[in-house]
């Protein structure tokens, strides 16, 4: 390395920096969300702040509305009589960030790049037999089978949503991150005064044009009334909640769970539940290792944790948690509350009892805990003092979720590294079927973290795929529901609501399982 | 950090400790710091007895609560009696500090020493210290975290690590002083074996300075840990120490800033202690440095 | 001298080695999976298969290694894996606020201790002194986070006289970017203060018992010249020392004070880039770390040249 080039570079962007400017912008709306945003391709990562983003620069080509309906956003469809062919047509006018229109080609790469990656896309995609572009602005997808999953897959929410992307950029190698941050949403990205890990700057894309149908839930008009929005990253929760009491930010995701005492009651703030749905916590077992490779073992654990405590100490107020035994979520269409009692109420004596019959011999658990994930961190902890409370042997591991998430790759024993229980949380549209969940996977070494081995599951959710008639999907979802728990794949812990704090004059935020910033207006 | 360092200075004839100690202790404040460390170590040993409640026990009926008879410092966002916490806290930090400038001294000595004996060695040593000496702890820390999970032991090597070489520095140069006294030359010429060296004219010569470092390397080690932990990176988050009870508790800062104030209170009392104890012992042990820092 | 600062700077390249060489086994050696971060937790393994190759994660750890050292040869530091941008250019932006932070805390530092320690100096034994000196000593046994939050309760969310959080480059004016930047500099000042005031006291106190004082009091010349003159220039090596030391251990308070402000500096950024490890640019922080830590203490080196004659190189 030559060093006087270094020492230049230093200098030179040490000058740069403190000379760069930040222009005042009248009608910007300054927000702050629960954590920052690092990955920005959002057909990529899984991640909510980077879906997030998605949102803000991109648009989907169906939505669900706030009643949960299926919606043409933007594209139009028609089905054929049979059920196997769908027709869809581009809206009129649509045009991406770098002025070129938007086509049925676009859509197609679009379709490609995210069917590699997500789960609903992959588990159909093998089924797909042709996708053509009719014309500029119409697409044509055959299925081997009658199935609309086709369509709630195109209209998925979370996980990975279906962004429209040009094709240029969609037809990026699998698995490189695109760089160039253009698509055909309502907002369009700052790159110059994009600071990674500081703050995002989106402006409004003037060339968009929004739906006539007013907006709901993530369907219908994108109408943005600012010129900007200007998304600040911040570490620290209480320096959030000071930043939004002092005035210096309109728009708080999340206020932390404990310090909604300190924004009640302020006349200038609001807050409220925009995104009623919530989310599921959920842990799971590694049952390739001693001990929970044993089902009697893992129904103990599961007898011997108890949600309402775990909750109460890590939410505190009631308000925004709800004990849950619905591995696809409560208040969702498929909820069931079958085993219940295997996962609300604590029940140490009935796990003792169990350990005892299956002979457990003080191996060790470990627990790992995300430290960084306001809506978990401490519940591990409190996991750890009931399983010993039932006579387990535990070790609580904190780390923060990013190590969590490749410690948990780890197959091997505790004493290799490996691990033996992990809890997450999930989005409840990301869990409400058996096709977009994660947690009813079961295909041993190729299932989700946790890696059980349930074929009869397995079996079960390649039915539901192929099952068009909504009773049978229904009967389906139940059955998949009570092996879940029976065979401890999954375990739901709790259903949390997020608080969300705004200024006062600050109003049309939809109610959305996505925070989304079109529609927001300021008196 | 243990900014306070030392110059080597010229060897004299190893003072007697046990007097200079006994002569360091003379002084008010000094008195007085060594009562609090007394306290705090008393605290440490006993804790079972002196903690009200148990410390890891959670309690989630009763959270974030206000100082009242049974909880004397409140308790913490899980229910747990922060004065337990606290006293259990002392415990942790005297057990990091101590583990860590133990360590330091004794890496710092066996290294130090081959590098102010061997010439053939000592660059390639000092070269290695001056580059681990350029990564900040608290990188470090965050990387061995992430190696070997959070444990008291991640943290006490991550401590250990960025101090250490300051150690070698030290005893090297005393080392290499030394060996131009006549004494040594002497000593040298007679073809007195080198263990016999060490253990007579080289170790001994080094003692009064580690120790008055070493009570410094304790002081930062205390302060360190506290930082780590506070950022999230040191201990797990389950084990009661001033710095994990400060992290958990900076969210309530502004509803409830005990906890924040009370262990950072001990936090600083201990130091203070330890900070004051080293600077007499600096005096005490080596006159002719009585006026420096 | 133009050839000792030559040879101070060719000495640096095997420190940076090592630097290299340690920072790259640790980071490796961490159990953390940059494919599996970035993709988040509903990744398909064949996702991130194709994640790693297109990072060359695939390769042996030792090929990284020098594919890594040639880019930096020739001044790549490389592109960070999470943001897609060159790394240079992340560090560049958040390079301002550090460097605000830092300079301003060793100016501030100096201007108040070092008048302080002399004051102590000069009135030895009195009360002003022992003041001073037990201030000092509290000073740097308060941790920075403690000060910092009890700043921020007092004087920004109480009294409102200034910003909770956060940083606004020099451009908006020198205003707003002195006010956001008083309450982290005074608490990151803190302990330097009571660092640099204690030495700075007890090496004017070692200066005036020298035989060149006391023959320039024997001449008549004023007492507060020979305090000014002699005493003060004199101890200006020490206290050059430890500014030195200070300055390069700072790295870690800024990383402390950032995080408590909400300070968007490099200080930050390392934490972030550790825990999402990315790779290039942890690399790349910490070359740089070291580096100033090494340019740091050879500036220390030349000053001494400054304040002492004596010292030749």
């Amino acid at each position: 390395m030559t060093r006087p080039f270094r020492t230049t570079l230093a200098t030179a962007t040490a000058v740069a920096a403190l000379m760069a400017s930040v222009p005042a912008h009248a009608d910007t709306l300054q927000i702050v969300m629960q954590s920052r945003v690092s990955v920005l391709d959002a057909t990529l990562s899984t991640s909510h702040q980077t879906r997030n983003h998605g949102y803000m620069i991109h648009d989907t080509l169906l939505a669900i509305d706030a009643d949960g309906e299926l919606r043409p956003q933007m594209a139009e469809w028609e089905v054929s009589e049979d059920g196997t062919a769908f027709t869809f047509t581009l809206r009129e006018g649509l045009t991406f960030h770098d002025g070129a229109p938007v086509t049925a080609e676009d859509a197609i790469a679009s379709i490609k790049r995210w069917a590699q990656s997500d789960r609903m896309g992959r588990a159909l995609m093998p089924r797909v037999t042709d996708m053509r572009a009719e014309d500029d602005r119409t697409f044509v997808i055959e299925l081997d089978f009658a199935t609309d999953l086709i369509l709630s897959a195109f209209a998925k929410q979370s996980g990975l949503p279906l962004f429209v992307l040009p094709a240029r950029l969609a037809d990026t190698e699998a698995g490189t991150a695109i760089t160039e941050q253009v698509g055909a949403g309502p907002f369009r990205f700052n790159a110059e005064l994009f600071e990674p890990g500081v703050r995002v700057v989106y402006d409004r894309f003037e060339d968009y044009i929004p739906r006539d149908e007013p907006a709901s839930g993530l369907a219908g008009g994108k109408v943005v009334n600012f010129d900007r929005v200007e998304r600040i990253e911040m570490a620290d929760e209480l320096t959030m909640v000071n930043s939004l009491l002092a005035g210096e930010i309109d728009y708080l995701e999340t206020i932390p769970f404990d310090l909604v005492p300190m924004v009640e009651g302020n006349p200038d703030l609001i807050i409220e539940i925009h995104d009623t749905t919530g989310f599921q916590s959920l842990y799971r077992f590694n049952q390739l290792n001693a001990p929970f490779d044993n089902a009697t073992i893992r129904r103990a654990a599961m007898y011997a944790l108890g949600q309402e405590p775990a909750l109460q100490a890590q939410i505190g107020n009631p308000d925004f948690f709800q004990t849950c035994a619905a591995v696809f979520g409560c208040g969702m269409p498929y909820e069931f509350d079958t085993h219940a009692e295997m996962v609300i109420e604590p029940n140490p004596e009935r796990a003792a009892e169990l350990l005892e019959e299956a002979g457990y011999d003080g191996a060790p658990v470990v627990i790992l805990q995300a430290t960084d994930i306001p809506m978990i961190q401490s519940i591990p902890v409190v996991m750890a003092q009931q399983l010993r409370a039932a006579g387990f042997n535990v070790e609580v591991q904190a780390m923060d979720f990013m190590t969590l998430l490749s410690r948990r790759s780890n197959r091997g024993p505790v004493e290799e590294g490996g691990w033996s229980i992990f809890l997450t949380t999930w989005h409840n549209v990301e869990v409400q079927d058996p096709i977009r969940s994660f947690t009813v996977t079961a295909n041993g070494p190729d299932a989700w973290a946790g890696w059980p081995d349930v074929p009869e599951l397995v079996e079960l959710v390649d039915t539901y795929l192929v099952t068009g008639d909504p009773d049978e999907r229904h009967e389906l979802a139940r059955q998949i529901h009570d092996i879940t728990l029976e065979q401890g794949v999954s375990v739901p812990f709790g259903q949390v609501v997020r608080p969300t704090g705004r200024r006062a004059g600050i109003d049309g935020i939809l109610e959305a399982p996505v925070p989304v910033f079109w529609n927001i207006t300021r008196d | 950090m243990a900014i306070l360092t030392q110059d080597p200075g010229s060897p004299a004839a190893p003072p007697s400790i046990a007097r200079a100690v006994r002569r360091a202790l003379g002084s008010g404040p000094v008195l007085l710091a060594t009562c609090v460390m007394a306290l705090m170590v008393v605290m440490a040993v006993a804790a079972p007895l002196v903690a009200t409640h148990d410390p890891l026990a959670i309690d989630p009926t009763a959270r974030l609560r206000g100082m009242s008879a049974d909880h004397w410092l409140g308790t913490d966002a899980l229910g747990r009696d922060v004065w337990s916490r606290v006293v259990y806290g002392a415990r942790t930090s005297l057990v990091v500090g101590l583990v860590v400038a133990g360590l330091a001294i004794l890496l710092g000595l066996i290294i130090g020493v081959i590098a102010g004996y061997f010439r053939l060695a000592d660059a390639i040593i000092m070269r290695v210290m001056d580059g681990i000496m350029a990564i900040p702890s608290i990188v470090l820390a965050v990387g061995l975290v992430s190696i070997a999970g959070a444990s008291m032991m991640t943290v006490i090597v991550a401590i250990v690590v960025p101090e250490f070489p300051r150690v070698v520095r030290l005893v090297r140069g005393v080392i290499l002083n030394l060996r131009t006294e006549p004494y040594v030359e002497a000593a040298i010429s007679l073809g007195t074996p080198l263990h016999r060296l060490l253990i007579r004219h080289m170790i001994p010569n080094t003692m009064a300075p580690l120790i008055v470092q070493g009570s410094f390397i304790l002081a930062s080690a205390i302060l360190t840990e506290a930082a780590l932990s506070f950022l999230g990176i040191g201990l797990p988050p389950e084990i009661p120490s001033w710095g994990n009870i400060m992290a958990e508790g900076r969210r309530f800062f502004q509803m409830l800033p005990g906890l924040i104030f009370w262990p950072g209170v001990f936090l600083a009392l201990t130091v203070l202690a330890v900070n004051l104890i080293g600077d007499a012992l600096r005096d005490a042990l080596d006159p002719k440095m009585a006026r420096r820092p | 001298m133009l050839r000792y600062v030559l040879q101070r700077i060719v000495a640096t390249i095997p420190v940076m080695g090592v630097v290299a060489v340690l920072v790259f086994v640790l980071l490796r050696l961490s159990t953390g999976d940059p494919a599996v971060i970035m993709a988040g937790d509903a990744a398909s393994e064949a996702q991130l298969e194709a994640i790693r190759r297109h990072m060359g994660l695939d390769q042996p750890i030792v090929v990284q290694f020098f594919i890594w050292l040639g880019q930096v040869a020739t001044g790549d530091f490389g592109t960070s894996l999470h943001y897609g941008m060159p790394v240079t250019q992340i560090i560049g932006g958040r390079v301002g606020p550090s460097l605000s932070l830092a300079l301003l805390t060793i100016a501030l530092s100096i201007a108040v201790a070092v008048p302080l320690g002399a004051l102590a100096a000069w009135a030895h034994g009195s009360i002003l002194d022992r003041l001073v000196m037990s201030f000092s000593v509290l000073g740097f046994s308060t941790p920075i986070f403690v000060t910092g939050y009890v700043f921020v309760f007092l004087l920004a969310v109480k009294a409102g006289w200034f910003p909770i959080q956060g940083y606004r480059p020099l451009a908006n004016g020198v205003g707003p970017w002195l006010t956001a930047l008083v309450l982290p500099t005074v608490s990151l000042s803190t302990i330097y203060i009571a660092l640099i005031a204690r030495i700075t006291r007890s090496s004017i106190l070692e200066v005036m018992g020298e035989d060149f004082i006391r023959t320039a009091r024997s001449k008549g010349v004023a007492e507060v010249q020979v305090f000014m003159r002699h005493a003060l220039r004199n101890a200006a090596v020490p206290i050059t020392t430890i500014i030195g030391i200070g300055a390069a251990f700072m790295i870690s308070g800024v990383v402390v004070t950032e995080s408590v402000f909400n300070i968007p500096g490099l200080g930050r950024l390392v934490v972030e880039a550790v825990l999402a490890r990315d790779y290039p640019l942890i690399q790349a922080l910490i070359l740089l770390f070291s580096f100033v830590y090494i340019l740091i203490n050879l500036i220390v080196d030349l000053l001494y040249t400054v304040f002492d004659p004596r010292i030749r190189y």
